[in-house]
């Protein structure tokens, strides 16, 4: 199955080698080597020092669900992909990503565990990384 | 001491739909009610601040208007501009950039067609890429921070629905308001889901209108008939994705709360009334609690009982009715919390809900508070103060 309807990113050379990576199943975060930043979104330049050191590293792609809306109605979206789980995931590295979480809008919880998986699209080098429930740690 | 500047005009469009106007003509029609208001001459105005005009704003409105604007400023952080717009303009006069500053806001987002939750399709900035692919809208994003929220403080449905619960009873006494029957904590619980927690009636109405204010100096108010309100204190910050370290329980009015106050002078404790922005009941419930007016985590306990209830709550807010029920102009909710600031501060707001107010505080929550979002407070001192 494709991403699409759903809309797709516009490929920047900033963000290219974020896109492709999820295409190969990895999940990158950005990491400035001068301060030590983890950050996402990717950025050439790092969002505490500006400095441009910054490079690709490998996520674990888990972490835990920050937070979550469930929509019930969003224009534009395709209705058979409703209700939506919209979710921050809190990556084992740090950083809050926004993300979709693939899991039942009644059992969810903030807090719940969750793994990094790929949806593709048309185009052959970008996919997007969506989170599934693996269980909850209480 | 910095030189007093006063706001001297205050107009909000009556309209809620209209089909049969064009966005500019609206300008024109609030530009012209404020400069009434303020028994100001329009050629008078010599500075002109506005946000969300197409193209490039202040040529656009100077050039529709028939203005010649010695200074100008379009800074857009969403619904909180105008907000923005007073404090800059109160600077611009202190500087001696203007004396006579008309702010303008409009829009016709109801007979555009436009429904709620909409958006995801637009991707304009290196954001959305990361954001609307994952359905991120107003609607998700003000849904995640209240689900945090009542996730880390325990802060119930119940809770916010109190916040449109009161929004709602000042909305009675609105002849504009677009929603003025009251409503109960529970037919906010049972209104449709919209982005869960959130449901519709948790959200702002979505309206066509607008609405001006004329910002003067001392010399320009001195030779006025009309009472005007004096910008004691203005604030302002941008709170942020911060690299994904994002925090959804608090807002950027944690700065330009204590910005504002600090100017003025001023605390939480002298606020008589507050007009808070309410696109959604979770930004007034942050926004309660980052202003000072309750420690974190306590404004769902702080908003029961009928605290922010015009006239004899401890906080009466947004008694016009607010985003939540009257107006929304243009889907930006910032100028109608300055408007009815003003008309709380001359005694001119709807007389069951007129608060014995000196002082008043104006916020502003534009943009959102799930990815990035404008915030601008005013505290603002009436005439007998």
């Amino acid at each position: 199955m494709s991403w699409e309807p759903r809309p797709v990113p516009a490929v920047t050379p900033e963000s290219e080698a974020f896109w492709a990576a999820a295409a190969e199943g990895d999940l990158l975060l950005s990491e400035c080597t001068d301060c030590g930043l983890v950050f996402h979104y990717p950025r050439a330049n790092c969002p505490d020092c500006l400095g441009d050191a910054v490079e690709w590293r490998e996520a674990a792609g888990t972490g835990e669900v920050y937070s979550y809306a469930v929509a019930r109605t969003l224009g534009g979206w395709p209705e058979d992909d409703l209700p939506l789980v919209v979710a921050y995931v809190e990556l084992d590295e740090g950083p809050r990503v926004l993300t979709n979480v693939r899991a039942d809008p009644d059992e969810i919880a903030v807090g719940d565990r969750v793994a990094v998986s790929f949806v593709e699209t048309e185009e052959p080098d970008v996919a997007i990384p969506v989170f599934e429930s693996v269980g909850r740690d209480r | 001491m910095a030189a007093p500047v006063y706001l001297a005009g205050a107009f909000e469009h009556p309209t809620r739909e209209a089909p049969e106007k064009s966005t500019m003509q609206l300008h024109a029609e609030v530009a012209k009610g404020a400069l009434a208001d303020a028994g100001v001459d329009p050629a008078a105005v010599d500075a002109l601040f506005t946000a969300g005009v197409p193209g490039l704003p202040p040529l656009t409105l100077a050039d529709y208007l028939g203005l010649d604007p010695r200074y100008a400023d379009s800074t857009d952080v969403g619904g909180s501009s105008y907000l923005s717009h007073v404090g800059h303009a109160a600077s611009a006069v202190r500087d001696g950039k203007c004396d006579v500053a008309l702010v303008t806001l409009a829009g016709r987002p109801r007979s555009a067609g436009q429904d709620t939750g909409t958006g995801v399709r637009r991707l304009k900035t290196v954001q959305d890429s990361f954001e609307r692919i994952y359905g991120a809208t107003n609607t998700t994003m003000y849904g995640l921070a209240a689900r945090r929220h009542m996730a880390e403080y325990g802060t119930t449905r119940e809770q916010l629905a109190e916040i449109r619960v009161a929004a709602s009873r000042h909305a009675q006494y609105n002849e504009h308001a677009m929603y003025p029957d009251p409503v109960t904590v529970e037919d906010v619980i049972e209104s449709r889901v919209v982005a869960d927690p959130l449901h519709l009636l948790d959200c702002c109405v979505i309206s066509d209108g607008g609405g001006a204010v004329v910002v003067v100096s001392e010399d320009v108010r001195s030779e006025l008939d009309r009472e005007c309100v004096e910008v004691l204190g203005h604030g302002e910050a941008i709170g942020h994705h911060d690299a994904g370290r994002i925090d959804l329980t608090h807002t950027a009015a944690v700065d330009s709360g204590e910005r504002a106050f600090a100017e003025a002078g001023l605390g939480p404790e002298h606020v008589d009334y507050a007009s808070i922005y309410d696109s959604f009941t979770i930004t007034v419930l942050e926004a309660i609690e980052d202003l000072g007016f309750c420690r974190k985590g306590e404004g769902g306990a702080f908003v029961e009982g009928g605290t922010l209830q015009a006239p004899d709550g401890d906080l009466p807010f947004n008694t016009d009715g607010g985003g939540l029920c009257s107006n929304h102009p243009a889907n930006r909710g910032g100028m109608t919390k300055i408007i009815e600031a003003v008309r709380q501060l001359r005694g001119e707001a709807n007389p069951e809900v007129q608060v014995d107010a000196d002082v008043a505080l104006a916020h502003g929550t534009g943009g959102s508070i799930g990815t990035r979002h404008g915030a601008a407070t005013l505290v603002l001192g009436g005439a007998d103060r």
